[in-house]
């Protein structure tokens, strides 16, 4: 007994050291992610210059975003249509190369790394000047197309193209969404496969009917991290085309950074960011809503 | 056509469009490479990938930087920048993961809850009074940005993908130690730390990665051009010419890249069983 009891006081007093481990971050969380949150919440409805002490001015910053400054609505658009391009662009593409490479091939170890290659490079400025280079009007995506003879397309400098030109290349780096995408398709079981050809189901259908369900956590997932780095877009439109022409690609997160760190407006890059983030939760919160319909998980979603 | 032949066909097919796709993915990467050897008016002029002529001049005018600056001094310190926030993140995180898996303590969940309800909180909402917060402390211009929160354990990302390793470890182990009268320090240290090498090496590559390329926070609190890292170098080059000469830029655009893929070639298990198996976004 008495022993039993010296034991379990050891436990104890060994769990009670776990906050110890977690300092780190109890810190972290506090002054770097809790307070700058609930502190860009009340910046976004004062007057702040980085000068100036921040002076309460309730929601001026929000009525002037939402109805004289005729950028934001812009910008708006700008970042949901990137975002509508990008995210599905992005996941589509790496499914269908996915679901191609998931056979017996000899070397697709090797095929999988090069296809990974474009994803190593992210927001890399290196990247984003490359693209600027290639899709320049007498550049060597026009020469090809002129050999191919098509005509010449104003990638960077027409309005109607230049923002698609930037969501291409965040769709070419769909290699790690591919990985996981391939990871999860080992893991359909072979036998569901057999019996629904036995049902007489052929290759499309067993694909929507047993392929896309069995791996929609990983798509879900997926969706959800693609998106909410989307709608934060910045270093592409900013070294690629400066946001032109005319603000074409003047995305939400160059908008952020001209009012708050070119113009040090604090308050209103605040309300800004607050408009972001409540873009975030509201289509994060749309896509887990809509989940229940369509993501399965094999334990019910508890482990 | 035979069964066999049909069958040689088919997988011909196969590989030529995994050829293609190939061709499509990495063609840009190659374009840059060579590009890298040619003056203005061959990238304009041609389709042609070939230089005319392999000369390392550009990679050696590249180099030279703007004004006194070198890429030396760039290469130095985006190392300087990158490698102590890579092992400050794998050092904090790897202990907040620990006290995470192996403990039960008064209020585990709600603490779980809002580490994973911080890997959905965006950058964008907390960037504008951690600017200020920095600039209370005078870290503007110095690299404490950037090693604070690796410090501070703020990568939700790796706890979580670190708790999950851990909690494949069998309990078993630490209990032995303890048995033996080692602390949950040591036990962490010597028994569980080394078996986390492979989770450990993945999660220092991604942050590696993504702390190299990174180009907003550098851009926000870096100003002067002795701290510049690459990226905000690259970007100055751009800037600083009138008539950009195309083949010094690709040199130097290709020198930033190349570390990254030097990494990527030897540690390429780490990062596509990182992706693989712990679910990182890339």
């Amino acid at each position: 007994m008495a022993k039993a009891a010296k034991k379990h006081k050891g436990i104890q007093k060994r769990n009670r050291q776990a906050y110890l481990y977690l300092l780190p971050w109890l810190l972290g969380f506090a002054i770097l992610q809790l307070y700058p949150f609930m502190k860009s919440f009340y910046y976004s409805f004062t007057d702040y210059m980085i000068t100036n002490k921040p002076s309460f001015v309730g929601l001026e910053n929000y009525i002037k975003l939402l109805t004289v400054d005729t950028d934001f609505w812009n910008s708006f658009r700008v970042t949901l249509v990137y975002t509508l391009y990008t995210v599905p662009g992005k996941l589509v593409m790496a499914l269908a190369v996915a679901v191609f490479l998931n056979r017996n091939i000899k070397g697709i170890n090797l095929i999988r790394t090069f296809y990974y290659i474009p994803s190593l490079f992210g927001g890399s400025v290196a990247i984003a000047i490359l693209w600027k280079l290639m899709f320049m009007d007498n550049g060597v995506i026009n020469a090809l197309l002129a050999t191919l003879h098509l005509p010449a397309v104003h990638w960077l400098g027409d309005k109607k193209y230049a923002l698609k030109t930037i969501c291409l290349m965040e769709i070419w780096q769909f290699g790690s969404s591919m990985v996981m995408f391939l990871a999860a398709l080992k893991n359909v079981p072979k036998d569901l496969y057999e019996s629904a050809s036995i049902d007489g189901a052929g290759k499309i259908a067993s694909f929507f009917k047993i392929t896309v369900p069995q791996i929609t956590p990983i798509i879900f997932f997926n969706m959800i991290m693609q998106t909410i780095q989307a709608l934060q877009n910045f270093t592409s439109a900013f070294v690629i085309t400066e946001g032109g022409p005319l603000k074409s690609t003047y995305v939400l997160g160059m908008k952020l950074y001209k009012e708050g760190f070119t113009y040090f407006k604090m308050g209103y890059a605040s309300a800004i960011s607050w408009i972001i983030f409540l873009v975030i939760m509201l289509v994060t919160l749309m896509l887990f809503r809509s989940s229940s319909g369509w993501v399965h998980y094999e334990d019910d979603g508890e482990f | 056509m035979n069964k066999k032949s049909k069958k040689v066909w088919k997988l011909t097919g196969q590989y030529l469009v995994i050829f293609i796709i190939g061709v499509f993915l990495l063609y840009p990467i190659l374009f840059m490479f060579f590009a890298s050897f040619k003056s203005n008016e061959e990238i304009f002029g041609t389709t042609n990938l070939l230089p005319k002529s392999l000369s390392l001049q550009y990679y050696i005018d590249g180099w030279k930087g703007t004004g006194s600056m070198t890429y030396t001094k760039f290469f130095l310190n985006t190392f300087v920048l990158v490698v102590p926030t890579t092992l400050l993140t794998i050092a904090s995180c790897s202990l907040v993961a620990y006290g995470f898996a192996r403990f039960k303590f008064f209020g585990k969940k709600v603490l779980f809850m809002l580490l994973i309800a911080t890997l959905m909180l965006p950058n964008a909402v907390v960037i504008i009074p951690r600017y200020t917060l920095y600039n209370q402390f005078g870290w503007i211009n110095t690299y404490m940005p950037f090693y604070a929160p690796a410090l501070l354990a703020c990568y939700p990302f790796f706890i979580f993908m670190l708790i999950q390793f851990l909690r494949g470890i069998p309990k078993d182990l630490d209990q032995a130690a303890y048995i033996d009268g080692c602390g949950t320090f040591r036990t962490f240290l010597q028994i569980l730390l080394p078996l986390m090498k492979p989770a450990l090496f993945s999660a220092a590559l991604f942050q590696f990665l993504w702390t190299y390329n990174d180009y907003f926070n550098s851009l926000i609190f870096i100003n002067s051009v002795s701290k510049y890292p690459i990226s905000l170098a690259l970007r100055l080059s751009l800037d600083a010419e009138s008539v950009v000469i195309w083949g010094k830029m690709m040199a130097m655009a290709f020198v930033n890249v190349l570390p990254v893929m030097l990494i990527f070639f030897f540690a390429q298990k780490y990062f596509v069983e990182g992706i693989a198996t712990q679910g990182i976004k890339g």
